[in-house]
């Protein structure tokens, strides 16, 4: 081995084993279970080939969570997106205290979303009379909703996506504002010159196709983070919840649970696995991930 | 007829302030009611009418909440900070060192060996906790501090967000220390990573954060009450309600107030790390 091969692998060596042990034979033997009856055993030894997945495709439930899922995604991405934007836009505009608005904005990243659901559960959206949201209403002479106490109607919705948004919006307008910064005023002046309006017309023209790659990145991490939504979930709803059950939870439900189903539960996350790889894949394809940002 | 610019700007500017004010108020909500619930008496929260601050700040919730012999909190607040330095020091050493090989050590099979490291970013972490946890439960490393921190060091993106920065390192600067007769390892340790602390410093903060943060992994290994992060705990005295209300938020108030003054402190590097992170990645 010539001496800058050895030093390649010194540098790279530790890394590498560490992703061959943590992450490629974790994924390997989960294949591996998936396609065995493994129930409180992680040496099966009762090959079943491809019956776990057929019952986790046809398992109502894990379905069904993907389905939901599936449609909080497609609700949640857009807001987030255009929340974040909408922050950025006018924090950028912003002459004075320009800092101390990009601050309060940027500091819900800092909180768990296990700190964020005990605000919203004990205290904004507590179900009782003396919860802020039940509070405010009792102002204006409306009755109090148990918001979190059952699925009809699905309040909780509202206290998930809110909860999201306060936690994830600071995060995406720092990615935006700095976007916003690096785009170069020329193109503004020269938008001026040929009698774009400022306002909208620039922002169609100019501001939004500039900010392309951003765009991109942020959808596409918004995509993934929904899909893996937990946290809240969990600390909100309960372990043991039937309903606004995320795909991670049912499986935490299967594997982790009484039966340490493990044979099922790799069988659903590669299944989950999958779904998102394409998720991404497609909206590559559909914002064109990898062009040229000009 | 038509205002002047001068004129249209600032009633502009007066519309954008009342905007950014009225989210501002709603962002700081939620902070507002730790700090109250955190101080208040379970009387003044619970009350038929909303007290606004308490008349008497219940500075005794301290020792309440120290002095629960039935809440690990402060158990459970070192857990995560012996878990969260371990784990943002190992990150940086062992990405870092990926990095650089990556970005700056010429190897014929490189190409290859990048790729199995960009592979991985294609499937979020959090879906292998399954496979993970049974890989780590037969290492024998359930409810043990090993389990909470070796499996999250190796990270394909953070490696991935160095090669990109080291890609961009000086080239002259290791020419020179190269000249000097240091070799990679050498070079690396003296020349590149001083120059680099800013970087390090964005990352590591990131990293702190996301592992403070985490809770499904902690979830998943901290089994027995000992190993419990501060996240985990918060998480069971939610669900079991065997806790004041008070302690509950003074508990959430202080799991929160290191992240809190580190934003503070840190703000101007932090915004920098994750605009790069965020944008290269």
């Amino acid at each position: 081995m010539s001496r800058t091969t050895r030093a390649f692998w010194l540098f790279t060596g530790p890394f590498l084993i560490g992703l061959v042990v943590f992450v490629y034979i974790p994924i390997g033997w989960s294949l591996w279970l998936s396609f065995f009856e493994a129930k409180g055993t992680v040496t099966p030894t009762r090959f079943v080939g491809l019956s776990n997945y057929a019952d986790m495709l046809s398992n109502g439930d894990f379905v069904h969570s993907l389905l939901v899922f599936t449609v909080f995604a497609a609700f949640i991405v857009p807001v987030t997106y255009a929340v974040s934007l909408g922050l950025a836009l006018l924090v950028h505009r912003l002459r004075f205290m320009k800092a101390f608005f990009r601050s309060v904005f940027f500091l819900p990243t800092a909180v768990s979303y296990v700190a964020a659901s005990l605000i919203w559960k004990m205290s904004i959206f507590q179900g009782l009379r003396f919860g802020l949201a039940n509070t405010v209403m009792g102002w204006f002479g409306i009755h109090s909703v148990s918001w979190l106490a059952s699925p009809h109607p699905p309040w909780y919705w509202l206290v998930i996506v809110s909860l999201r948004l306060w936690l994830q919006c600071g995060f995406y307008m720092i990615l935006f504002l700095a976007a916003l910064q690096s785009i170069p005023p020329h193109l503004y002046e020269a938008a001026a010159i040929d009698g774009a309006k400022s306002g909208w017309q620039t922002f169609r023209y100019i501001t939004f196709p500039q900010l392309r790659a951003t765009s991109v990145a942020v959808v596409l991490l918004l995509l993934i983070a929904a899909y893996q939504a937990f946290d809240e979930f969990y600390n909100l709803l309960g372990s043991g919840t039937t309903w606004g059950r995320t795909p991670l939870l049912y499986l935490y439900q299967v594997a982790l649970g009484q039966n340490q189903d493990y044979g099922h539960g790799s069988a659903g996350a590669l299944v989950l696995a999958v779904l998102i790889c394409v998720v991404t894949l497609l909206q590559g394809r559909i914002l064109g991930f990898g062009r040229g940002e000009d | 007829m038509s205002r002047s610019p001068m004129g249209r700007s600032r009633l502009g500017s007066a519309g954008i302030y009342s905007a950014v004010a009225v989210a501002a108020v709603l962002f700081l909500v939620p902070f507002y009611l730790i700090i109250r619930n955190a101080l208040s008496t379970e009387q003044d929260i619970m009350g038929a009418a909303w007290v606004w601050f308490p008349a008497h700040l219940q500075w005794g919730n301290f020792g309440e909440l120290f002095d629960d012999t039935s809440v690990p909190f402060l158990h459970s607040m070192l857990v995560s900070l012996e878990v969260g330095v371990l784990h943002t020091l190992g990150t940086l050493l062992v990405c870092s060192l990926a990095g650089y090989g990556l970005a700056r050590i010429p190897y014929r099979h490189a190409n290859k060996v990048f790729y199995a490291v960009l592979a991985t970013l294609m499937v979020p972490a959090s879906v292998t906790f399954v496979p993970s946890f049974v890989l780590v439960s037969s290492l024998g490393w359930v409810s043990d501090l090993r389990g909470l921190i070796i499996p999250g060091l190796f990270t394909g993106f953070t490696a991935f967000l160095f090669r990109q920065y080291f890609l961009g390192f000086p080239k002259e600067l290791e020419e020179a220390a190269r000249v000097d007769g240091l070799g990679y390892w050498g070079a690396y340790w003296r020349i590149v990573v001083p120059n680099s602390l800013n970087f390090f410093a964005a990352i590591g903060v990131i990293t702190f954060i996301n592992g403070w943060n985490s809770f499904l992994w902690p979830l998943v290994i901290g089994q027995d009450q000992s190993s419990w992060t501060v996240q985990v705990a918060l998480s069971t005295f939610i669900t079991a309600q065997t806790i004041n209300i008070h302690e509950l938020f003074l508990a959430a108030g202080i799991s929160i107030l290191p992240l809190v003054l580190v934003f503070v402190a840190l703000q101007r590097w932090l915004v920098q790390g994750v605009a790069q992170a965020g944008i290269k990645g």
